[in-house]
């Protein structure tokens, strides 16, 4: 055994432990000293894998590609390490509610989620992807439904519903790749990808790529999310709306990185890139909810991620991992304060509210950094995303691409001001108190884009070499199957 | 056989589909439950089924691939909870009270 297991193991063991222990305070304590160990795990996971370009963990010592394995590239632990540092800040926006009753079994559906995405960041298998997928996404259904109205239910079925058609298409696409080069191994597959027939290959790929896109909520298959963000409380969807669909962005990098790499800029995804940053912002637009408008530009902002990918270079690619990186701090802190602003006026309508900002300055200010960031406002990260994103957009001669995406960001602000005018300004009319906690948990993901935007170098030094690993699938074969 | 096979998975996914496109949850999740025994179906066609032996070193027959046969055990297993969460979710909707139907 080594590093590389410990944050799958740790989160299910604390899950374990919370469903176990019968009093709240006993079992709060559980839920956050694991969410540390297991953040802790995986910053540590990233200094290996930065050190030792793939950290491969043999379950039972079974010699690769017979055994499964896990295979940590400097990607994957990046991912894995934001997604346990969201879990962590999620989880204390809900401590700070003393009146919540939350049963040991919300605690461990709560771990098995960070469980699962970690799995999936981590692991070096195919199939092992499609298991640990499941995984987080069965604690994903329990989370969503816990405590569900009728009509909830009814929202959450079509939520349950997409995904497993998904997951089904995923298992498909699986089989076709096994069937052409008969391994599930991702080191494997990387190498007998390019000699296999490309009969089985091709759809196989596509298959997979149709699966992760419903999962990541690319156009045109977003429909289902800006529906499912609004049924969970408020932190539970901060915890969704940062993680989940990055989930699948990180499973598209995956595929056309690792297992078939994009030689250069894709002109279809490309285009699928745009449109999705279209069709997400203009869906925002048309939205009176703080949360929906969030929502909608999660399908927006998962564009510019694509865009990176599709791009097909290894700067494109750095900048998209930068993007993505930067967009789940900024959108969980984001999502944090609707869920602040719903838990204490019980309403996250635009009309329903206003003078926020008079009441509660800080709240003011926990909202305007991460939603200037989002719009791509320096010197915040999101600025240094978007400039990267652009750069690398020119370098490719993507230009009306690049254009597109300048355009939306625009109409980004547009919508962030739209929030800011209609909740934040203006007179206040009452006075809720929100625990400090919960700025606490805010401050914990918002303060990424500041420090990032100010001081982000070594970040990008980071993915700019994760990206050029991305761009070596020989050396991770090599890596994780041993030999010369 | 492939081609029946194949046939086979096909319809499956052909009836789950129009199932899915019903209006009750019942019809739904039959329908969920055939597409995914159409995948899993796939799986094991994915390892060909011209082996007709037990999978082991001292059988000098031709072998079966195992490896389909554990993705597929996994996928069953997979498939089955989801249902059964479906199903739940299907009776909390017809269990619980029309509170807040528009």
């Amino acid at each position: 055994m080594n590093a590389a297991a410990a944050p799958v193991v740790i989160p299910l063991l604390s899950g374990l432990l919370c469903a176990a222990l019968q009093r709240r305070r006993l079992r709060w304590a559980a839920s956050v000293v694991g969410a540390v160990a297991g953040a802790a795990a995986s910053v540590w996971l990233v200094v290996l894998a930065r050190e030792h370009e793939v950290v491969v963990l043999r379950f039972g010592d079974w010699p690769a590609p017979y055994g499964i394995v896990f295979a940590v590239d400097l990607l994957g632990a990046l991912m894995s390490a934001i997604g346990s540092w969201v879990a962590l800040c999620a989880l204390l926006a809900l401590l700070a509610r003393p009146h919540l009753r939350l049963d040991g079994f919300f605690h461990a559906g709560w771990h098995l989620l960070l469980a699962g995405m970690n799995g999936a960041f981590l692991t070096g298998d195919l199939f092992n992807l499609y298991v640990f997928f499941e995984v987080l996404l069965v604690a994903s259904y329990f989370l969503l439904t816990l405590g569900s109205t009728r009509r909830q239910a009814r929202e959450a079925f079509t939520y349950v519903a997409v995904n497993l058609v998904a997951s089904t298409t995923f298992l498909v696409g699986v089989a076709l790749l096994y069937a052409a080069v008969g391994s599930v191994n991702m080191a494997d597959l990387a190498l007998r990808l390019p000699v296999a027939p490309p009969g089985l290959v091709r759809p196989g790929v596509f298959l997979l790529a149709v699966a992760f896109g419903v999962k990541a909520a690319v156009f045109p298959l977003y429909a289902w999310l800006p529906h499912a963000y609004m049924l969970p409380s408020g932190a539970v969807a901060a915890y969704f709306g940062g993680m989940l669909t990055k989930v699948g962005v990180y499973a598209l990098y995956r595929l056309f990185t690792t297992l078939q790499p994009l030689q250069g800029p894709a002109p279809a995804f490309v285009l699928v890139a745009v449109l999705t940053m279209i069709f997400g912002v203009l869906g925002a637009l048309a939205q009176e909810e703080i949360r929906r408008i969030l929502s909608f530009h999660i399908v927006s902002q998962i564009g510019y991620m694509v865009l990176g990918l599709a791009l097909g270079t290894p700067a494109a690619w750095a900048a998209g991992i930068f993007y993505v990186l930067h967009h789940i701090g900024v959108k969980t802190a984001l999502l944090l304060v609707a869920a602040a602003v719903e838990v204490a006026y019980g309403t996250g309508a635009l009309p329903a509210l206003s003078g926020l900002a008079h009441a509660h300055p800080l709240l003011g200010l926990a909202f305007a950094v991460p939603a200037l960031s989002l719009a791509g406002i320096p010197p915040l990260s999101g600025f240094w995303a978007k400039v990267l994103v652009v750069q690398a957009g020119f370098q490719a001669g993507q230009g009306p691409a690049v254009a597109a995406s300048l355009a939306v960001s625009l109409l980004t602000l547009l919508s962030m001001t739209k929030i800011l005018t209609g909740a934040f300004w203006g007179p206040a009319r009452e006075r809720e108190s929100i625990p400090a906690v919960h700025y606490a948990a805010i401050a914990g993901v918002g303060v990424l884009t500041v420090v990032w935007g100010l001081g982000g170098g070594w970040l990008l030094d980071l993915t700019t070499v994760a990206a050029q690993r991305l761009a070596d699938p020989e050396a991770y074969a090599r890596a994780v199957l041993g030999g010369p | 056989m492939n081609a029946l096979v194949a046939l086979l998975v096909g319809l499956l996914f052909a009836v789950g589909t129009w199932l899915l496109l019903g209006q009750r949850i019942l019809r739904q999740v039959i329908g969920l439950a055939f597409i995914s025994h159409g995948a899993n179906l796939m799986v094991l066609l994915s390892g060909g089924l011209r082996g007709r032996h037990a999978p082991l070193l001292a059988n000098p027959e031709p072998r079966a691939d195992p490896v389909p046969q554990a993705l597929i055990l996994t996928a069953i297993v997979i498939g089955f909870g989801v249902t059964a969460f479906l199903l739940a979710l299907g009776y909390r909707m017809h269990a619980l009270e029309e509170d807040d139907e528009p």
